[in-house]
């Protein structure tokens, strides 16, 4: 039986680049549970894989082996697509970047009502709810600002608006604070939450900011491509206190994250 | 929301320069072009307009345009008369190169044959024909003379009376129209001295002969001009032109002509074939090998162009199709920035073509038809050229927009 709850899910996620001696192994049988209304920071250093799991939950990477599930349905085996991943990533999936991630040439109303156009919402129905989004994001005073006048921050809330157009299950975000102050940083990872809380959808944010850890409710941490759960770290003044995270603690010792995905998945 | 014009808005300067850039190229095609429908035009305008339907010219020559052709003056009664000709005029053609003001004035000398033919024919802009026997001239603008204005060629001086437009000889000089006898005096120039040396050799060779020594009076006249010696013909022509008469037909009169062992006959087609095979084709084949060498290069330029502009949009491209977009949005994006570069610079082509071909020293003759045929091969080549762009762009993975 299906877990509608479940945004995404991986299984025995393996990602190696190259043949023979040129080989890599980028990603070790990674098993992942994220729930929607979930906000889950993805944490580690360079080369340890984050950015692989990212771009192979976002369907843009895909596996060398094992499944990802997004919404309960299969949709890779290995490199198998059992979609149309393009369809698929334009009706389910939201992403936001570090930095030049809005098309240059659109303005921050274009850059969001693009992604509407492309799910086939034109007219007057993309223009509303692209208002509706910039104005949620408090920014459509600057909507048809070109993004080279936005600043940081403002590039990143068009970015989020753009992610959460076709109203995504899952967001997922690369260093989307690499490029921003810690006070913008904060705001756009509670933004996220507000999202995810909001908008009941998943979030999957890799980041090397560490200042705003209190904002998520599961972190993992990933090192040489595996990946392990790193909540004991957490500030817990600062966890997150609604209801689903707390029922996501009680989880965590069942299917919340699965341990034979972790450390000990790892013997690949 | 047109991806394609959002692009070309927020970079107009680069599209207005490279369509510039590529104008000037395809504005260069076009004047080829041009430049090779003005040859053949030129070739062939004199043929075309002079409304003969039989040319008559010297034995195995190939006509005035072609070669030296002369026939006696006297040619023009015998080919009147044959029938089925309504009319049938002496006529003359050549090159001249004299000096004017210090600069040196080629131009082609037309003999029409006066009173027949007095240029009424002739695509004048200022002026008139030709009006009394001599002394009197229409030039073309291309020479540079102006109406009223005084010529001395030889021991004459003409009067422009009249300025024609576009009367080109196929060299590219302007065409002047003269009567016949004026083109001949012309043509035949002697200076003085040379007149009074070939009397004296012809009162010599006349001493010495049988005839001068028994008719003395004989001799007196060889001292006199050429005209009143009925041994000596009067100066040749080119050649005789003749019109038929709607009801013969053309091959019967062709067959009379052909008899004559010392001419050689043409249809007006013939002497206009002759001319585009003879003289231009080389010339033709030179500038439409050109043409097609620089509409490839054209063509390689725009490719180039077009996969440079989407070699610059590979972060947008792998975006877009990191939010779902299909391929086929990229590609009408990319083949929709290829056409407007195309059409920008076809017109820029066209509308300074306009400007600047008039100032060239040749005729360029811009042909719809050859207008249009280069808009499709334009439209073809901006097509073939965007598809190195477009296998970049297909071939760009989502992935890359991650490199920020």
């Amino acid at each position: 039986m299906i877990d509608r709850e479940i945004a995404v899910e991986t299984k025995g996620l393996t990602k190696i680049y190259g043949k023979g001696n040129t080989e890599v192994i980028a990603m070790r049988n990674v098993d992942l549970i994220v729930r929607r209304g979930e906000v889950v920071a993805l944490l580690g250093p360079s080369g340890s894989g984050k950015s692989t799991l990212l771009t192979a939950v976002g369907l843009i990477n895909p596996p060398t082996s094992g499944k990802v599930m997004i919404n309960g349905a299969l949709v890779l085996d290995g490199p198998d697509a059992f979609l149309n991943l393009t369809t698929f990533r334009r009706n389910h999936i939201g992403f936001v970047f570090q930095k030049s991630n809005l098309i240059p040439f659109l303005s921050a109303s274009e850059n969001v009502r693009v992604a509407l156009e492309l799910n086939g919402m034109t007219g007057t129905g993309a223009k509303k709810r692209t208002m509706e989004l910039l104005e949620y994001l408090g920014i459509s005073d600057r909507a048809d600002n070109l993004p080279a006048m936005l600043s940081g921050g403002q590039q990143q809330r068009v970015a989020v608006a753009r992610a959460l157009a076709n109203r995504p299950s899952l967001i997922l975000a690369d260093e989307p604070t690499a490029a921003l102050d810690s006070v913008r940083g904060r705001q756009v990872m509670e933004l996220f939450r507000k999202v995810a809380h909001e908008q009941n959808g998943a979030v999957i944010v890799v980041t090397h900011d560490h200042r705003a850890l209190d904002v998520f409710d599961l972190i993992y941490e990933m090192e040489d491509g595996t990946i392990r759960r790193k909540e004991d770290e957490r500030n817990d003044a600062h966890r997150p206190n609604d209801d689903r995270a707390q029922a996501h603690r009680k989880d965590d010792q069942g299917d919340g994250f699965k341990d034979g995905g972790n450390e000990e998945g790892a013997k690949g | 929301m047109n991806l394609a014009v959002k692009d070309i808005r927020h970079n107009l300067g680069r599209f207005a320069l490279t369509s510039f850039g590529i104008g000037m190229l395809l504005m260069m095609v076009m004047g080829m072009v041009g430049i090779y429908r003005g040859m053949i035009e030129d070739a062939t305008l004199l043929i075309d307009n002079l409304g003969a339907d039989i040319w008559v010219v010297q034995n195995n020559t190939r006509g005035p345009f072609a070669e030296v052709s002369r026939v006696p003056r006297n040619l023009l009664d015998r080919v009147a008369v044959i029938p089925g000709i309504t009319s049938a005029r002496e006529f003359i053609y050549h090159m001249i190169q004299r000096e004017r003001e210090g600069n040196p004035l080629r131009m082609g000398v037309v003999g029409l044959s006066w009173p027949l033919d007095k240029g009424e024919w002739l695509p004048l802009i200022a002026g008139r024909s030709l009006s009394q026997a001599h002394y009197e001239m229409v030039a073309d603008q291309t020479l540079g003379i102006g109406l009223g204005e005084k010529l001395r060629l030889g021991k004459e001086t003409f009067s422009v009376v009249g300025i024609t437009k576009g009367m080109i000889s196929s060299g590219g000089d302007g065409l002047a129209f003269f009567t016949v006898d004026d083109a001949q005096l012309i043509q035949f120039d002697t200076p003085g001295e040379a007149v009074r040396l070939e009397r004296a050799s012809r009162l010599e060779r006349g001493a010495k002969a049988d005839i001068g020594l028994s008719q003395p009076p004989l001799l007196e006249r060889a001292l006199g001009p050429s005209s009143s010696i009925p041994a000596l013909g009067p100066p040749m022509v080119s050649a005789v032109i003749a019109t038929l008469h709607p009801s013969f037909e053309p091959s019967a009169v062709l067959s009379v002509l052909s008899g004559w062992k010392d001419v050689s006959v043409y249809t007006a087609e013939a002497q206009r074939q002759l001319m585009l095979k003879g003289m231009v084709e080389m010339a033709r084949k030179q500038i439409g090998l050109f043409t097609a060498l620089l509409t490839f290069i054209s063509a390689i330029i725009m490719a180039l162009i077009l996969y440079t502009l989407t070699l610059e949009k590979v972060h947008e491209i792998a975006l877009l199709k990191l939010i779902g977009a299909p391929n086929r949005v990229i590609l009408s994006m990319i083949l929709q920035q290829a056409l407007f570069l195309a059409m920008a610079g076809y017109g820029i082509a066209y509308l300074a073509g306009q400007k600047v071909f008039p100032n060239f020293p040749r005729r360029v003759i811009l042909l719809d038809s050859d207008l249009f045929t280069l808009a499709l091969i334009v439209l073809g080549i901006s097509i073939a050229s965007s598809i190195l762009g477009i296998y970049k762009a297909v071939r760009v993975n989502p992935n890359e927009a991650l490199a920020g």
